[in-house]
């Protein structure tokens, strides 16, 4: 089968950055073709928390997450309640004083983008959840924080381009890039002059030297007798896990389910590329959970699972054009942070595209900072 | 966490896991038999162990208490985190077993698929029903409709009869044809003649229909009444309960966690009984729906095979070929008719744990779209109901198992072997 159909703009990949730029895309005007090579949402998107949390390791990254964080909150009366949208804000817990310290420089890193939050100490933290340990030394809470179900958040979005004239194909995967179109896998073309790669984990395999590792994470969920938690609880050391060193890594970080359920995480580790779940990092997570919230020794696990973040060497996002190829555009490499920022990611790119005025630097996200590396690649 | 070793683990005490069990040790293995319930038995033989009434049950039963084997019940198997390491939780906690073999003797468990009001309190499983009311839930005088399809029907209805019940209908789906078909090529199995006609005995006056089927359940807080379907024939009949399950599925997760390959939705094994995967046996239910007499036979050969002796398992190898003609026989003859597809309504409920309507799966394009976007078979039974009923309706297959293969208390995720904990590097 040959068949030669033309679009304005093609997307691979319906993970929540896919879907969120054919949204994107769709509502200005242009014909959108979503390439989806198994289900909406079905890789990262899947695995992930969902948890939409402003993070400021470094100027870029605030400025994206906070920018999405923001549309999230106004797109969040639209949403279905099935998406599971909630405000309960996060509530980053500090051990000591160092990190007590640290809490306070993040407020102040927050504020800079506009971002209210409130340090609590040792009391108001146990105030504010009871569960938790005691003997920690308090915590920054951030209210405007949020959390959602992200493969139907994915599926929304991919249903509100539909209704704007967009399509969406799921089933079959683009085998490669040409000239001006993509080949699919049943081996019909599609033209386009605007291709945007948004497949996550999977960008190096149709684009050779694209900078992406799999960086894999596993979660587990508890059945409804959990203890009870209001807000995404987060040790303040997850930022030295998320972005510290290359090694296996595991942060506490827990989200409290509408169900009653707990979400626990998380581990980071490079180099595992199987989906398996690996017994010693499932009790690490435990035992890590388990020095903050102690009531979980007598929880009951559910199920366990694993994910792949997109990761890239400096651990920002690529947005933007793919410098090695005319009319290829990426957005992609998203790491553990990818539903949060696909809206950003989104508007983003549109703007790029579309020669509208960006709504923060773009710079920073360029695909051509790795450049040298590319071309050497290609 | 308690840790044990042993040289073949028998997972499940129904009558395959029995017969691997005694049959490991005769053939000079240290066995381990370890089932969730809290007497060996399995489905069939629940609660034999202290008064089996059938002389079959008695002869297993008593093999097991006279052998050395060591049973250890109350016990289930959530994990598997390691070759030969398999992790149970019970009342007092988690263990941790280490073996050389292990046997999967899993049995099965029933079909039931969605219509109008199979959600009303009243209304079980056939099978289910049978083991409530063996436990002690009153059944004497209650109007029972019995309906479904394949022979634990019978066995059912029997022993419902037996406790008092009065059984209103029994409401076979297949038709006569295929039933006659199916009571003809029993004749190849004698015993299975016997074993249908004392069945039958016991039921008695009781009202058979084939190419029938319950197309809904009535009532306002617990099931009134049911609307059964014959051709075009359609009748009410008021009941207090209704009984009703399409057939039995194999037990998969344990083979699969473990790798095993599957086969038509059963575990494939070889002559042996063994598994594709090294070390892994499996008989009974999980290779394929047989009834006791396969479940006997294959426990036998894996038994031996498990201990290192499969030549011991030679007249049983022989009676292995008449219990699998009789599965190929029974699955024949007891396929579901198409009609049970669309019994559903949009809003009937499809997976009770996580509340997902018929309507809103039928919109997936796959078991895995349907969990992403309906959470569907995400909840405490991780699908294990309707996952066959998908299966039978949308032809999804299932899921990959990830840990726990059952909901499991999380120190059953602590692998350190000592009181203390390893310490988390900061
Ligand atoms: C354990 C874990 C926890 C996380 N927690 C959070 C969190 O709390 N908050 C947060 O914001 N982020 C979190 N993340 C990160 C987030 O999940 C990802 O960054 C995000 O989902 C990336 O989305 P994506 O659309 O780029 O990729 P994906 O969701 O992976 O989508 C890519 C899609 O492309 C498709 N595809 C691939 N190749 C092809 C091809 N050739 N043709 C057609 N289609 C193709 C795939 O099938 C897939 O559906 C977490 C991630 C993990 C693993
Ligand atoms: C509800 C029901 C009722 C039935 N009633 C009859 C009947 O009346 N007459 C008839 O002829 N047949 C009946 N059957 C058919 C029955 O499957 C076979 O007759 C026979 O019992 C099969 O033997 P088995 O050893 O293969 O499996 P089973 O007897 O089912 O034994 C399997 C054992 O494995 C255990 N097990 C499973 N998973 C785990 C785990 N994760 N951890 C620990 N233990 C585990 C179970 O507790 C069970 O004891 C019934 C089946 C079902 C599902």
């Amino acid at each position: 089968m040959s068949t030669v159909a033309s679009v304005d703009v093609l997307i691979v990949g319906g993970g929540i950055v896919g879907c969120a730029i054919a949204e994107r895309l769709a509502r200005a005007g242009l014909s959108v073709c979503l390439v989806e090579r198994d289900v909406l949402g079905g890789a990262a998107t899947a695995a992930s928390m969902g948890h939409l949390v402003v993070l400021d390791d470094d100027a870029a990254e605030l400025a994206l997450s906070a920018y999405s964080c923001a549309r999230w909150q106004a797109l969040a009366p639209s949403l279905p309640a099935t998406a599971e949208y909630r405000r309960n804000g996060t509530l980053w817990i500090a051990r000591n004083v160092e990190e007590m310290a640290e809490a306070q420089r993040k407020q102040w890193r927050l504020a800079q983008a506009g971002i209210d939050s409130e340090l609590l100490t040792a009391a108001a933290l146990a105030e504010q959840e009871p569960a938790l340990a005691a003997g920690l030394a308090g915590g920054l809470r951030v209210a405007s924080d949020g959390m959602l179900y992200p493969p139907v958040a994915a599926a929304w979005l991919a249903r509100q381009a539909a209704a704007q004239g967009a399509q969406i194909r799921c089933g079959v995967g683009v085998r490669n890039l040409v000239e001006g179109a993509v080949l699919l896998d049943d081996g019909s073309e599609l033209r386009a002059p605007h291709i945007i790669v948004a497949n996550g984990c999977a960008a190096p395999e149709l684009l050779y030297g694209a900078p992406i590792r799999k960086r894999k994470g596993h979660l587990l969920i508890t059945t409804r007798s959990a203890p009870r938690v209001r807000h995404q609880l987060v040790e303040l050391g997850y930022m030295q896990s998320a972005h510290g060193g290359d090694g296996e890594s595991v942060a506490f970080n827990v989200q409290p389910r509408p169900s009653g359920q707990l979400l626990l995480g998380s581990t980071r580790q490079f180099d595992d590329v199987s989906s398996t779940v690996t017994p010693r990092l499932i009790q690490r997570l435990i035992l890590r959970a388990q020095e903050f919230l102690p009531g979980l020794a007598t929880a009951t696990a559910l199920r366990a699972w694993t994910g792949f973040r997109p990761t890239t060497p400096d651990h920002r996002p690529l947005i933007g054009p793919w410098p090695a190829r005319a009319g290829v555009w990426l957005a992609c490499g998203h790491e553990g942070l990818g539903v949060t920022t696909a809206l950003g990611t989104a508007d983003l790119l549109a703007a790029q595209l579309l020669g509208l005025e960006l709504p923060f630097d773009a710079r920073p996200f360029a695909p051509a900072r790795f450049a040298a590396q590319v071309s050497h690649a290609a | 966490m308690r840790e044990l070793r042993s040289e073949v683990l028998v997972l499940g005490a129904g009558p395959a896991g029995i017969a691997a069990a005694v049959s490991a040790e005769r053939a000079g293995a240290r066995a381990l038999l370890v089932d969730m319930q809290a007497e060996p038995g399995g489905q069939i033989w629940r609660g034999q162990w202290n008064k089996a009434t059938d002389s079959t049950a008695r002869r297993w039963l008593s093999a097991l208490r006279a052998s050395p084997v060591e049973g250890r019940y109350g016990l289930r198997l959530v994990d598997v985190p390691a070759p030969g390491e398999f992790v149970f939780d019970g009342a007092d906690g988690p263990l941790r077993v280490h073996c050389e073999r292990a046997v999967i003797a899993a049995g099965a468990r029933e079909r039931l698929l969605p219509f109008p009001g199979w959600t009303l309190p009243g209304v079980f499983g056939a099978g289910g029903l049978q083991v409530l009311a063996k436990n002690g839930w009153p059944v004497a005088g209650k109007r029972i409709v019995v309906a479904g399809s394949g022979p634990l029907l019978l066995a059912a209805a029997a022993s419902l009869r037996s406790l008092g019940a009065q059984i209103v209908l029994i409401a076979e789906q297949s038709g006569w044809r295929d039933l006659a078909a199916f009571g003809s090529g029993l004749l190849g199995t004698p015993h299975k003649v016997v074993q249908a006609a004392g069945l039958w005995r016991k039921l008695i006056g009781v009202p058979y229909r084939t190419g029938s089927w319950v197309t809904q359940a009535l009532g306002d807080n617990e099931v009134r009444s049911v609307i059964v379907r014959r051709g075009r024939q359609i009748v009410q009949l008021d009941c207090d309960a209704l009984a009703v399950g399409y057939g039995l599925v194999p037990n998969t997760e344990i083979a699969r966690a473990l790798g095993c390959e599957l086969r038509d939705g059963a575990v494939w094994v070889d002559m042996h009984q063994h598994t594709s995967v090294p070390g892994v046996y499996c008989a009974g239910e999980g290779t394929g729906i047989g009834g006791i007499d396969q479940a006997l036979v294959q426990g036998e050969i894996a038994g031996c095979a498990a201990a290192g002796r499969a030549e011991l398992a030679a007249t049983a190898q022989r009676r292995r070929r008449g219990s699998e003609r009789f599965a190929a026989h029974l699955r024949r003859h007891f396929g579901l008719r198409a009609e049970l597809r669309s019994l559903a309504q949009d809003d009937t409920v499809l997976c009770r744990c996580e509340n997902v309507a018929f309507g809103a799966a039928k919109a997936c394009s796959s078991m895995r779209d349907a969990r992403l976007q309906t959470r569907l078979g995400m909840g405490h039974c991780q699908a294990r109901v309707c996952g066959a009923a998908c299966e039978f309706l949308f032809g999804w297959g299932a899921a990959t198992p990830r840990p726990p293969l059952a909901p499991a208390g999380l120190s059953c995720f602590n692998l350190s072997t000592s009181a203390e904990n390893p310490q988390e590097p900061t």
